[in-house]
């Protein structure tokens, strides 16, 4: 017994998408509201039905958002714990909680506004106060305090995921011969898919020649490798399937999802480095990838557009191979051939423009293009697209994946 | 926030964290880095390295170690050159090469080192590179453990 097509998305919302720091006078509270609410409204509903919250990495308080808001009752509200790596398998947690009968229609959201915090430099932040000495914790229980095992890795100069990110790339290319070029074919085409929409952030033309001339960041990862820094909201209403067809939308169902990773990939990412040789130079996505085509009953090659979790660009090559669009250590070759590219390619990736060029609001951009393409209504629409495929992380341990079709 | 970083030099990330926060895992860790001494806690059950040291062995899910002095050299098995300065006060150290390590004397993944590495051009770093370790003895407590070139 899976979940497998017992719960659907009924509803999206977003909010518009900002530069860090321009959704000023807008915050967090109010866009992830506004988000919220046009969500429940694009699916035919109002707050009276709202009962559930399943988000991640911290995204809303849902005590907050459901006292301002006047939900009537919160019968389920739970999170995926790490970071942004839980975001697709949020929904999965949503279908889950559906399904059980804990709860009617659940809200997954993010919602972003990066005045006085940098996401990137959550890390920097915290490094720089230990080299304050100041208390590292924030809690209203008082500091955690630095752990014993933060003190093996303070002073390397890893300070933030792109360093991080940079040293499973070094790997990948050093073992397989991925090369920037490559790295560049995804940021290309990712740009592409995003000159086309109003909602993007970086729509401006980007050339090889624009590419190698950027400046290195953090070998090899340079300027465009990395996402961007965005402010913004998006909310997504999961219900039952049964009930999904009788509301606004057509149903986009949730066929699979998953998430976790092996026990060693761990808090591997931002802290030890401790994963197997096989998993250094990965996604961390292939447990997850196996178990969402196990209970879906399908392959890659039924999946007809993936939007995968894009803040590094070598990520979306390594998840390419991860989820078996083409072999382990062809990635590379793999993007270069066109493979990725809307209109022409053979899976074609990010059409939203991804994190890389339209927005970076923690992966849940990706949720609403899949329910954009599945509803046959995305500004790049994927002809006849039945299967998406969205995916959160990698980041430390959860990942996650999920499949969504046409019901 | 200002931050003092001290001086800096080109390719050496400075020390941020002037204490150990040592508890009874870490402890024998420190002690014998101040002697310029590289020990790590082998599982004395299955053999097993960890690092940072650790309540249990992730491989047998035992508790026992035994802390063994390791020679000291090690192998590049990935690293990134960070040229951006991520603080204005750290812009003069950039470039500066972080990386893991892979320990002789260790099965290597599980057991790695995420340091420094200094005395090297960055342009001409190279995962497999071989590395020795060296301590900066920052105060009483405090051993910073970077790892260089082997001289050759």
């Amino acid at each position: 017994m899976t979940i497998k097509d017992k719960a659907a998305i009924g509803g999206v919302g977003a909010t518009p998408y900002f530069k860090r720091g321009q959704s000023y006078p807008e915050s967090e509270l109010s866009m992830a509201c506004s988000a919220i609410l046009m969500a429940l409204e694009d699916a035919g509903l109002t707050i009276k039905d709202l009962d559930g919250f399943s988000i991640y990495s911290s995204s809303c308080d849902p005590a907050t958002v459901g006292a301002e808001l006047g939900v009537p009752e919160i019968r389920w509200a739970t999170s995926t714990t790490s970071g942004g790596g839980g975001c697709a398998g949020a929904l999965g947690v949503a279908a889950a909680a559906i399904d059980g009968g804990m709860a009617t229609t659940v809200v997954t959201l993010m919602t972003l506004q990066q005045l006085n915090k940098r996401l990137g430099g959550s890390a920097v932040g915290g490094m720089l106060q230990y080299a304050m000495m100041s208390d590292a914790g924030g809690s209203p229980y008082g500091g955690s305090g630095i752990s014993p095992s933060v003190a093996f890795t303070a002073n390397n100069g890893m300070l933030s995921p792109g360093h991080s990110f940079a040293q499973l790339t070094s790997r990948h290319m050093h073992l397989y011969g991925t090369k920037r070029e490559h790295f560049a074919e995804v940021c290309m085409s990712t740009r592409d898919n995003a000159i086309k929409r109003p909602t993007a952030l970086r729509t401006e033309p980007l050339t090889l020649e624009d590419y190698f001339n950027a400046r290195m960041i953090s070998d090899p990862l340079c300027l465009f490798d990395y996402t961007m820094e965005s402010d913004g909201a998006v909310a997504v209403i999961t219900t039952s399937a049964e009930r999904a067809k009788d509301l606004k939308q057509p149903p986009v169902l949730i066929m699979a999802s998953a998430h976790g990773a092996s026990g060693r990939w761990g808090p591997a990412l931002f802290k030890y480095f401790q994963i197997p040789n096989d998993e250094f130079p990965s996604s961390g996505h292939r447990p997850v990838a196996k178990r969402i085509y196990e209970m879906a009953g399908i392959t890659a090659a039924d999946v007809d557009v993936a939007l995968l979790y894009d803040h590094f660009s070598p990520m979306v090559i390594m998840q390419l191979e991860d989820y078996g669009f083409c072999p382990i250590g062809e990635g590379g070759p793999f993007v270069g051939d066109g493979n990725i590219r809307y209109g022409t390619g053979s899976i074609p990736v990010n059409t939203h423009g991804g994190n890389l060029s339209e927005a970076y609001i923690i992966g849940m951009t990706h949720v609403r293009e899949a329910v954009e393409q599945i509803r046959g209504t995305a500004i790049n629409q994927v002809e006849g697209a039945e299967i998406a495929l969205v995916t959160g992380g990698p980041a430390g341990s959860p990942v996650s994946g999920t499949l969504l079709r046409k019901a | 926030m200002s931050v003092e970083f001290g001086e800096l030099k080109k390719g050496v990330f400075p020390t941020i964290l002037f204490e150990t926060h040592s508890d009874a895992s870490t402890e024998p860790f420190w002690e014998a880095a101040r002697e310029d001494k590289l020990v790590a806690p082998k599982c004395s059950n299955c053999g097993t390295f960890r690092l940072p040291p650790s309540p249990y062995c992730f491989e047998c899910q035992t508790r026992g170690v035994e802390w063994v002095q390791l020679p000291g050299t090690g192998t590049i098995h990935s690293f990134t050159v960070v040229r951006h300065p991520l603080h204005p006060g750290l812009a003069e150290c950039c470039p500066y090469v972080s990386g893991s390590v892979e320990l002789d004397g260790t099965q290597g993944a599980g057991a790695r080192m995420l340091v420094n590495i200094i005395d090297v051009d960055p342009d001409a770093v190279r995962i497999g590179d071989r590395v020795e370790i060296i301590f900066e003895h920052v105060n009483d407590e405090m051993s910073t453990p970077r790892f260089r070139p082997i001289s050759k």
